[in-house]
């Protein structure tokens, strides 16, 4: 494999997540050859790429959704490689998956709670609670109902509460703008920078490179999963090979 | 109109029971989408477990509070420790297999409990049925004209702790943080474990739930029934699951109507015509339902929202 052309400079941080050499495949399929990565603490960091490029397999291999068949993840300095998701929600992991994972059979106000599972603080839950109203006033209307009636928008607001909902310092994001209305996709993005000021590191995967890319410190393109290229969001959006392949010029 | 009445009454008795064995049922059905055929015989070695204790304490002690307690108490522990160690090594190596080979390992399971405990097990070796010591003398509890109506007091106290059970089971898993992870797992597990739920830890605890249920309700059974042997399961158990499946598997307050109306329409069937008609209406029942209701009575399909 060689090594992906890199733009721009990338500022100094502490790392949080360092993902080295994955490898993930499907039966004989592979889906990700040596993919490498990192997220800076604080940083906001855009996976993008075409369909079936491997941004959901990276996402569900970080997040222990599925085990890598080798490489190497490290979470605050920490290997996590192999580990079941259930163990890195305490670590400081959520998951927002692909397709939002609602549980439609339970309540809005069930769907957070389950979000703050491990969590015993109860006050602290509780103003977590008060927060994430605050990011979605329309959350608060629908807390009683079940989380089915919801509609795909207000599900991708849900999502994202209840991940936030387990006070995590990395959020990992599958494709929050699938399916929606421009506005509503305006209003989320402006949240998830809302979120990252209050100091939330995000690994976003996007197939909208466009407003990946502006929202983005860093980014990474994938491509048949592998690491074509990377460098700063501005940078990349600027690229005359992302311009062309990605956002249609 | 007496008549009436009484049947009703028996309905609701023998129907309580069915439906503490269907919540079983639909509660792994929930979480793994497996029928436990192995449940109704749960139900089985609940109820030899209640009669040993019975034995045990003797004749003095078996119908004092405290026996009648210890009887239950013991035999839905015990089935909760049988339910956790079927999961845990007969279900669970099997998790990522095709769900037909977890399905024939229930069978197998049921097989071997129901003849299991045809071999010498107490003083009565084999198949043949044994009395069901009466650990709730039996008294009038209420009596309604010229002896047209009778309720009994063990009706009344089965029915009291069937209800008792239900409610503890509805206030599990709709108000405690466990029951919340049960339907989030039942939902989804990978999901479920984004939440940081420990789904094998919820699936073991659930088939645990599910496995005292049924002991418990194997022993009103008894203090129904009186004759108990090691077949009882497979009837039982199977009648239990068409509650399951006419309520909508998977759903809990269904496997509760379900088994209700199940108990109800056997009861008025073998009142007013014959009872050798119970077996064919319960079952034509069934099918009238899925005709209609295809998911059960509660079985939906959730919209998902793009």
């Amino acid at each position: 494999m060689s090594a992906p052309s890199t733009l721009g400079t990338r500022e100094p941080r502490p790392q949080l997540l360092d993902v080295e050499d994955l490898h993930v495949s499907y039966g004989a399929i592979t889906a990700l050859r040596g993919v490498s990565l990192g997220v800076g603490q604080g940083e906001v960091v855009a996976l993008i790429g075409a369909n079936g490029a491997g941004k959901t397999s990276t996402l569900r291999a970080i997040s222990g959704m599925l085990k890598p068949r080798s490489g190497r993840i490290r979470l605050a300095e920490q290997e996590i490689q192999g580990l079941r998701s259930n163990l890195l929600v305490p670590r400081g992991m959520a998951h927002a998956p692909e397709g939002r994972g609602i549980f439609l059979n339970l309540t809005v106000l069930e769907n957070l709670e389950l979000g703050a599972y491990l969590r015993r603080d109860v006050p602290e839950i509780k103003r977590d609670l008060e927060y994430v109203f605050g990011l979605f006033p329309i959350l608060r209307e629908r807390v009683r109902q079940q989380a089915g009636t919801l509609s795909g928008g207000e599900q991708q607001m849900l999502s994202i509460s209840r991940a936030l909902m387990s006070g995590p310092k990395l959020l990992l994001l599958d494709e929050p703008s699938l399916g929606l209305a421009p506005q509503v996709v305006e209003t989320i993005f402006r949240i998830l920078r809302e979120v990252n000021a209050r100091g939330v590191s995000i690994l976003l995967v996007e197939q909208n490179a466009h407003l990946a890319l502006n929202l983005a410190h860093y980014g990474y393109v994938l491509e048949t999963g592998e690491v074509v290229m990377r460098g700063q969001g501005k940078a990349l959006l600027a690229a005359p090979e992302i311009r062309k392949a990605y956002l249609g010029e | 109109m007496s008549d009436f009445a009484q049947h009703l009454i028996n309905g609701v008795a023998a129907g309580t029971i069915y439906a503490l064995v269907a919540l079983g049922y639909t509660m792994v059905y929930g979480v793994l989408k497996l029928i436990n055929f192995a449940h109704g015989d749960v139900m089985m070695v609940g109820t030899f477990l209640g009669y040993g204790v019975a034995q045990k304490l003797g004749y003095e002690h078996q119908s004092s509070l405290w026996g009648v307690l210890a009887i239950f108490l013991a035999a839905m522990a015990a089935c909760a420790v049988m339910g956790f160690l079927m999961e845990r090594f007969a279900y669970r190596p099997l998790r990522d297999k095709p769900r037909l080979t977890a399905l024939i390992t229930a069978i197998g399971i049921s097989f071997t409990l129901s003849y299991g405990f045809q071999l010498d097990f107490g003083p009565l070796p084999g198949a043949a049925p044994r009395a069901f010591p009466e650990i709730i003398a039996p008294r009038e509890w209420l009596i309604i004209g010229d002896r047209a109506v009778v309720i009994w007091n063990w009706q009344v106290i089965s029915l009291a702790i069937a209800i008792g059970l239900m409610l503890i089971l509805q206030a599990l898993v709709y108000r405690t943080r466990f029951g919340r992870a049960m339907r989030a797992v039942s939902f989804d597990h990978r999901t479920a474990a984004l939440m940081g739920i420990p789904v094998d830890r919820i699936i073991a605890l659930t088939f645990m739930l599910g496995s005292a249920l049924a002991a418990g309700a194997g022993i009103l059974y008894a203090i129904k029934d009186t004759a108990i042997q090691p077949l009882m399961g497979l009837y039982v158990g199977l009648k239990a699951f068409v509650a399951a499946v006419i309520g909508g598997i998977g759903n809990v307050p269904g496997a509760v109507v379900g088994g209700l109306l199940l108990g109800l329409v056997e009861e008025f069937v073998v009142g007013y015509s014959s009872s050798s008609w119970r077996d064919a209406v319960a079952f034509g029942f069934l099918i009238v339902v899925l005709l209609v209701r295809p998911g059960g009575l509660f079985g939906r399909v959730a919209a998902e929202k793009v």
